[in-house]
């Protein structure tokens, strides 16, 4: 178990390794959707995301005495932001992208390039990671939606798995294949 | 019929913090299976772990409340449309409290609605029996197990599947080899074999009203649907894609009839935190018995 603590910095990522179980300390920045869309497009972001962490994630945040409470923050399918996470990666120096399910060849490119990894959260366990956000820090772009906002969370212990490294490692891809083969044998 | 909207507003926190007994049993039987130390097993542990913690705090499993599917059996004369202001109601409140994500986008503008309700959300299905119960079932799906499910229309020459249960077992592995761990496994498919394409995938998310150990009435379904875990397992895609022992944790598989020309195999896909939940009512709107 690694505890991976902020700042984070690109010899602290370079130094993870694909299949490496985390803990992660520090802030991470939700973004979905319209936010890697927007980012994409040349919009400029709310918060400075050099050196930062984007987690793809949706939470259900509501207000609770004029405080914001974080019921729910596991991550969604990161698979959607394909298109533009590389990109995202390289402009603004993010490193690491949480989410579930792994993203693909031009997000390992830029993770190698860059200095980034991949940490894949266990998806459906908003409990758990809700226990881990000690604090809301704040909120931008909510016309996107509260899903699709930018929440600031502040986590701990956050546990995640690296499944693509800043070496062009990657579990999904190592994993595809093997099932691919084993299906040969099946059908 | 009496506190209809409070009896649903229950359903609806029950449905989204616990998971079913039969659900619990088969993930924490399966959390076993995995090798010590590994990713898989670090995955699973965190999955029960969350499945505590979901129900001691009255919250949800998932953050993505998804899909809210609710299936009402009831008898000649009860009121559909009470039944749906009630269920709008209790929706919309649900949200207001957390037990929902605010999760209805209007397709055209982009604009989530903020309550869950809009055109299609909730979704109701309603089937008239000739006996006196009320029997509601409501299912919450995610958004990533929705979008790894796939429907087949055979013959596919990409999967040298034809029009025969070799065929259909086909469509479903590789239904399974495209979603990897992109449907939060290990999973639970619905199928269904045959219909039209709205019909079939309909009662292919009928399928997942049934439950983990019952058994198909149909004998080759009932062989499809064991051999379907078995091998989907032998692909070794575990938890969340991490590589492991558990991909499936079951397969439930119906049949309808088909047009000549048609000949359909809907996958729908549904994740580890498989929230389905349901009620009976007697004549004075009183549950009676909580279905899973």
């Amino acid at each position: 178990m690694i505890q991976l603590v902020e700042p984070f910095t690109e010899e602290k990522i370079r130094a993870l390794k694909q299949g490496d179980m985390v803990r992660l300390s520090g802030m991470v920045y939700t973004g979905r959707d319209a936010v890697h869309k927007f980012l994409h497009e040349g919009g400029r972001p709310p918060v400075n995301l050099e050196n930062q962490i984007i987690y793809h994630c949706g939470p259900v945040v509501i207000k609770e005495k004029g405080k914001w409470v974080v019921k729910a923050a596991g991550p969604t399918t990161s698979a959607r932001e394909e298109p533009y996470q590389g990109h995202i990666i390289e402009k603004f120096k993010i490193r690491a992208v949480i989410g579930k399910g792994g993203m693909g060849p031009k997000t390992l490119e830029a993770c190698k390039k860059v200095g980034c990894v991949y940490l894949h959260a266990i998806g459906g366990a908003a409990q758990v990671l809700a226990e881990c956000v000690t604090e809301v820090v704040g909120v931008h772009l909510e016309e996107f939606g509260s899903p699709e906002a930018i929440w600031a969370f502040r986590v701990k212990d956050f546990p995640a798995v690296v499944t693509m490294d800043a070496h062009g490692n990657s579990l999904h891809a190592t994993v595809l294949e093997q099932s691919k083969e084993r299906l040969k044998q099946l059908v | 019929m009496r506190n209809l909207k409070a009896n649903v507003l229950e359903l609806i926190r029950r449905t989204s913090a616990e998971l079913p007994d039969d659900v619990v049993h088969t993930i924490v039987r399966s959390a076993k299976q995995e090798q010590q130390g590994s990713n898989a097993q670090y995955a699973m542990n965190i999955i029960v772990n969350n499945i505590d913690m979901a129900k001691l705090k009255s919250a949800p499993l998932c953050q993505d409340t998804g899909s809210i599917l609710f299936f009402v059996k009831a008898p000649k004369g009860f009121d559909q449309l009470a039944f749906e202001k009630a269920a709008r109601d209790a929706v919309a409140e649900a949200t207001a409290k957390g037990y929902l994500r605010q999760n209805s986008v209007d397709s055209l503008t982009g604009k989530n609605t903020g309550n869950n309700l809009g055109p299609g959300s909730p979704s109701l299905h309603f089937h008239q029996h000739r006996g006196s119960r009320v029997d509601v079932r409501l299912i919450l799906k995610g958004g990533g197990c929705e979008n790894v499910g796939a429907q087949y229309s055979l013959p596919d020459t990409r999967i040298n599947a034809n029009r025969d249960m070799d065929g259909v077992r086909k469509a479903i592995l590789d239904a399974v080899i495209q979603a990897q761990g992109k449907g939060c496994g290990p999973g639970i498919l619905g199928v269904c074999i045959g219909g039209d394409r709205a019909t079939s995938y309909v009662h292919s998310k009928e399928q997942l009203l049934r439950t983990m150990e019952d058994a198909n009435p149909d004998r080759t379904l009932a062989a499809l649907e064991k051999d379907i875990v078995v091998s989907a397992n032998k692909l070794g895609i575990g938890p969340m894609g991490f590589g492991g022992a558990t991909t499936l944790l079951g397969c439930k598989v119906g049949a309808l009839n088909r047009l000549p020309a048609s000949y359909f195999v809907s996958v729908s896909y549904m994740c580890w935190a498989y929230r389905r939940q349901g009620f009976v009512l007697n004549s004075s709107g009183k549950i009676v018995e909580w279905l899973y």
